[in-house]
């Protein structure tokens, strides 16, 4: 570990100390500190770290996110907005700020900090050893929520993670339980509310019972200064069914892992995912499905569209254990570069060790189609409005299959808004 | 030719056939015909010997030798030709090599001298003519891309250049139109002789317009409930395999 | 699964037999001394031995450092450098005066392994340089090649005949520095094959090497140079045994590739060491440097392996594509059965201007086998147009064998276009049940369906090599069309 890391591990360490007491968390807490206080910040020499520099994030001097917070309550309002078909519950760097619960769907919200017990559950699913950003969320975790979907009744759940003060690092907490048979949407949408430099760690421990559906949205809106570590962990039972779509539209810095496994016979596991790199951003997508039974389906499909000197990278790592018969997996990684500056690096890898499967992985890197192009220009639409028709068609994949059609248009409606801006719009 | 005494057969744990009799004479066709489930193809994979049905109890006999404990390759060999319902794909091996190397393989168990490339090829474009396949689908792989009218022609066309004692055509006009079943009916019908015996399985009456059967047999619930001549199909369409499962209940 | 599946892993190893024969070795371990004592054997430059030398420096300092490469997908016992044999040579009877005299229990071994080197048994158009430990001890056909301008034979005849070659491109493509087992074999390599064919000649044979290793608990560290000039072509063969012995034997090799403007290089490989019986007893540790840099304009490098052998494999041959509009090609069939494991692929470096590279891979897993291919496409910054294609396939044969995939695709610029696939399947019952409802064994339809899933790889070899590889993968491609 090189200086830089060490002493940012240190100055973590140190923030611990300083943290409020959590009440329910404070296991959370104890198990989170000494994890991260073993494994610090890893740097390249880890497959795992490869391409994604962390001395960026190290060179910031984090503190823990204020007590009190300095934000116009016109902002807050306007990060309260149900813009998604149901009322958001709002958390402002990473605690819980206005009445709980929220949310028009039948869904179930509490805040964790008011607990007293923690669930049983959390801690379980992605546990602190196994990432360094899971045990620095566990070691400084403030506050998160804790959701439950219940009966065959739809649920629609919008949790808001909004990042303001300078410096802070959040780190929520999220648990989400889909109980047997139920079946909603679970969106976790984080934003910022000040053009801040500001880290946001969140892991989300995601437990799909037997027969149910859960469709989990995470949407990464933050400025362009902000820092973005998101871990999902989930674990899906007999006959459950889990999409996951992760939509990155951009930050100087995002790390997201995601990591599936599929434990009862005839589980299935859907990830989608889009990102967006413009200017010097650093989008890292890391997914990982590991089939563990029989009979169960996965399918990925990770769309990257980077511009300006942005850069990509994508790990998706399917794995299916010796028992894991009659598995069907597969796993498509396109990537799409708009500028000579950008960079992707991406890595598919299938590891299979039972014999009767149907697995198939594919990566490509490209550019926009210049017969697309020419075609569209033939029929009168101009250079820049075709490229963007071109680059919005090729995320359109991904957004048509988010649950509700009122998130693919928004996201839609920022994508292009972002690449635009950007000044890079094709 | 063959003699199916008492046949019980399962796939897994599901017992399908619960005691067939059947007895088929040289050059005689038979048809069997039966709602879903009634356990048609697991006749028909028994007797080509598919390796996930098991033979609880009966015997088959095919001229006069155990069938039963043949190996599929020797049922192959012996004479015994299963035209599949769903054909397989095989990448990368050629159509052409793979009907070359099964007919040699025949050729040799009946004692004939193996074709060369030369004398395979003038074979073959004779047959394939009789099936009106188009000529590259030899040079691409077994199956692969197919239309699924074009798989059902490669199979009557291998039928046709081995040249097998005892056929078994599973579903064969299944999702053909008129015009492909009557070339795949043509086909068959070629190799009608009195040293041949068939048994043809089929949903619908339709393709008994084309291959007149001598008898035909209803399967239901694993057993044959009734068997008549051809007039027993026509019958049949008529009223419906409702009928069947009615009257076999007594 | 089949029992003839089974009876496919557990062939026996035809190879396997022991060459008695009166061995000159140097003592055990590794040190300076050793590697002078190399050296001088070899009758080497002053050069050459400090090259060695600082080869060996790096070497140590890796091993102390603990920098034994860990991640590949492979597991074997820590190697131990000091118990074992670095040079084993048989002893010569006096100075040959030509191929005639040659020891005949040497010339018997390679007869035995269908590799004739007497004059009138000698193969049609193939110039053979065997190589038996870690000496080079037969050419064929060298004066007929001289007259053409074409260089081939012993490495170290090369060192004495054409030292300024040598010196020119030795490490120019793999420097010593490169990795742990390329600093060892540049410390301790004993001999191998140089080809140097001159501008604008087209070689009019197939060149090839043959490997053999034969002496008990010696490492083999050859080294192979080949360098076309501008607008020549060559291609190039190589073939490895090894006799069955209880004891893991470590092969250490590193291949250069030099290809200047227009100039073409095949690369062929049939691999075949002992790779252990079923329980994973003996076998040969692979571990392998191979790289070519197409320097030149429109130069082409293309590697052709076809590995069936070794109990660990570990490599990666690769082309440095640093002219404009060069080319690199990786066609692989690897094998695994009983408790052989492979970890192996290519790296596709794309420097210059439209420079085009294609990988097609073919992993088979049988028996307890375990498979990787592991493979780097970088495009730079400064590849306009390059492109690249990658397609990895992995046929599983029974319920107890592994196959993974690591690409690895790297891309700096946007006017590129890099596509990579993979599938992992099995031989279905359904394909097996068809076949033999055809007449065909199971043991036929199995090949021909292997046969069949290796095709794109295997017309890739020359002539003389694909009857080889095919007897290896028990097909017959007879009477193929298609």
């Amino acid at each position: 570990m090189s200086r830089i890391l060490e002493e940012a591990r240190d100055r973590f360490l140190a923030l611990a100390g300083e943290a409020p007491p959590a009440g329910g968390l404070a296991l959370l807490r104890e198990v989170g500190l000494e994890a991260f206080a073993e494994q610090g910040l890893p740097d390249t020499k880890q497959e795992e770290w490869r391409y994604t520099r962390l001395t960026p994030l190290a060179e910031i001097a984090w503190t823990n996110a204020p007590a009190a917070i300095g934000v116009k309550q016109s902002s807050l309002e306007a990060a309260a907005e149900p813009v998604f078909g149901c009322e958001p519950v709002v958390f402002v760097d990473g605690r819980h700020r206005a009445g709980l619960p929220g949310g028009a769907g039948a869904g179930e919200v509490a805040a964790l900090a008011e607990s007293a017990e923690a669930p049983a559950l959390l801690g379980t699913l992605a546990e602190a050893r196994s990432h360094p950003f899971v045990g620095l969320n566990g070691a400084l975790c403030q506050d998160g929520a804790r959701v439950t979907l219940r009966g065959e009744a739809p649920c629609l759940v919008h949790l808001v993670f909004a990042e303001a003060t300078e410096a802070a690092a959040s780190h929520p907490r999220v648990l989400i339980e889909a109980a047997p048979g139920s079946r909603g949407t679970v969106i976790v949408d984080h934003v910022s509310l000040e053009e801040t430099t500001h880290l946001a760690n969140a892991v989300l421990e995601v437990e799909v019972g037997a027969n149910a559906s859960l469709d989990l949205v995470v949407l990464q809106r933050q400025g362009k200064r902000s820092f973005h570590a998101g871990h999902v962990a989930g674990r899906v039972e007999r006959d459950g069914r889990l999409r996951t779509h992760t939509l990155t539209l951009g930050g100087a810095f995002v790390r997201n892992d995601l990591v599936v496994t599929l434990v009862g016979e005839g589980a299935e596991c859907a990830m989608k995912g889009l990102y967006l790199g413009t200017g010097e951003e650093l989008i890292d997508n890391h997914t990982w499905i590991d089939h563990s039974v029989p009979q169960c389906r996965s399918d990925e499909l990770y769309k990257g569209v980077l511009a300006g000197r942005s850069q990509g990278v994508f790990r998706g790592r399917v794995v299916v254990r010796p028992d894991a018969q009659k598995t069907e997996a597969q796993q498509s990684n396109p990537n799409l570069l708009l500028s000579d500056d950008a960079e992707i690096d991406s890595k598919p890898q299938l590891e299979i060790y039972a014999d009767d499967v149907k697995c198939s992985h594919g990566s490509a890197i490209g550019r926009l189609d210049p017969e697309a192009l020419f075609y569209l220009r033939s029929r009168g639409i101009d250079v820049d409005e075709a490229r963007a028709l071109l680059t919005r068609g090729f995320a359109g994949e991904v957004l048509a299959a988010l649950p509700e059609p009122t998130l693919a248009e928004a996201v839609g409606a920022l994508f292009s808004e972002r690449l635009e801006r950007a000044g890079e719009s094709p | 030719m063959l003699e199916i005494k008492n046949l019980h057969a399962r796939a897994g744990d599901a017992l399908i056939l619960k005691g067939i009799d059947l007895s088929i004479g040289a050059g005689e066709v038979h048809a069997i015909m039966g709602p879903n489930g009634s356990g048609k193809s697991t006749l028909a994979g028994v007797l080509s010997g598919r390796p996930s049905f098991e033979v609880t109890e009966g015997s088959v006999l095919y001229r006069g030798e155990d069938l039963l404990a043949m190996e599929p390759e020797d049922r192959a060999r012996a004479g015994i030709f299963q035209a599949f319902q769903y054909p397989v794909e095989i990448p990368g091996v050629t159509n052409n090599y793979f009907l070359k190397a099964s007919l040699n393989a025949i050729r040799t168990a009946r004692g004939e001298d193996e074709l060369d490339a030369m004398d395979f090829l003038s074979v073959v474009r004779e047959k394939m003519k009789i099936v009106e396949m188009p000529k590259d689908l030899m040079g691409r792989s077994i199956n692969e891309g197919f239309s699924g009218g074009e798989k059902k022609r490669n199979e009557v066309l291998q039928m046709l250049l081995l040249e097998p004692s005892f056929m078994v055509l599973d579903e064969t006009d299944s999702g053909l139109d008129i015009d492909a079943l009557r070339v795949v009916a043509n086909g068959v019908n070629h190799l009608r002789s009195p040293e041949r015996s068939m048994l043809v399985i089929t949903h619908y009456q339709r393709l008994l317009d084309y291959i007149v059967p001598d008898v035909v047999h209803v399967l239901s619930e694993g057993r044959i409930v009734r068997s008549g001549g051809k007039e027993l199909a026509l019958e049949l369409e008529e009223k419906g395999y409702g009928w069947i499962e009615g009257a076999a209940a007594p | 699964m089949p029992e003839t599946l089974e009876d496919l892993a557990e062939r026996e190893y035809e190879h396997g037999f022991v060459t008695e024969i009166e061995t000159e070795r140097i003592p055990k371990g590794l040190s300076e001394e050793i590697v002078r004592i190399i050296s001088s054997k070899k009758d080497e430059p002053e050069w050459l031995l400090e090259w060695r030398l600082k080869a060996l420096a790096r070497f140590q300092q890796m091993l102390a450092r603990g920098q034994h490469p860990s991640w590949a997908q492979v597991s074997y016992p820590e190697i131990d450098f000091q118990d074992m044999y670095y040079y084993a040579a048989p002893k010569p009877k006096k100075q040959l005066e030509s191929l005639d005299e040659v020891d005949p229990e040497l010339l018997a071994t390679y007869d035995k392994l269908g590799i004739p080197l007497a004059e009138q048994k000698r193969l049609a158009g193939v110039a053979v340089d065997a190589v038996f430990d870690s000496v080079s001890v037969a050419t064929t056909y060298k004066e007929e090649l001289a007259k053409q301008g074409i260089l081939f034979g012993s490495f170290s005849d090369a060192v004495k005949q054409h030292p300024e070659l040598v010196r020119k491109y030795l490490g120019s493509v793999v420097p010593y520095s490169d990795n742990f087992f390329a600093a060892l074999n540049s410390a301790v390599f004993s001999d191998g094959s140089f080809a140097y064919i001159p501008a604008g000649v087209r070689c009019p044979m197939e060149l090839s090497t043959y490997f053999r290793i034969n002496a008990q608990e010696t490492g083999q560290f050859e080294r192979t140079l080949i360098v076309a000039e501008e607008g020549s072509y060559v291609s190039y063969l190589e073939g490895c045994t090894a006799p069955m012995r209880d004891e893991n034997q470590l092969h250490a090799a590193v291949v250069e590739l030099v290809a200047l403007d227009d100039a073409e290089i095949k690369y062929s490989t049939v691999q075949n060491w002992y790779p252990g019986d079923k329980n994973g007893k003996g076998g040969i540790y692979n571990f392998v440097t191979k790289r070519g840099a197409c320097r030149g304009r429109r130069s082409k490098i293309s590697w052709t392996q076809v590995e069936t052998g070794s109990a660990i494999t570990w490599k990666y041959p690769s082309c440095l594509l640093q002219g404009d509009e060069s080319v690199g090609e990786f066609y692989s069939v690897a094998l695994t059965n009983n408790m052989q494991q492979a970890d192996t692929g290519t790296k596709m470096i794309h420097l210059g201007k439209n420079t085009k590279s294609t990988i097609i891979s073919k992993g088979i897993s049988a028996g307890r086998g375990q498979q990787s291919y592991r493979g780097l496409v970088r495009i730079g910054p400064r590849a306009e147009g390059a492109r690249n294609y990658s397609q990895c396939d992995s046929l599983l044969l029974g319920d107890r064998c592994g196959a993974h995939t690591f690409p690895y695709l790297e891309v700096k610029n946007a006017s590129s276009t890099v596509e990579h696939e993979a599938t992992t399947s099995k031989i279905g019952e359904d394909q097996l049940f068809y076949c033999r409802q055809r007449g065909l064994s199971e043991e036929d339809a199995i090949s021909m369906i292997v046969n069949g899933f290796c095709k794109e790889v295997l017309r890739e070899l020359p002539m003389e090599f694909a009857v080889e590889a095919q007897k290896l993968l028990d097909i017959s491609l007879e009477g193929s069309v298609g």
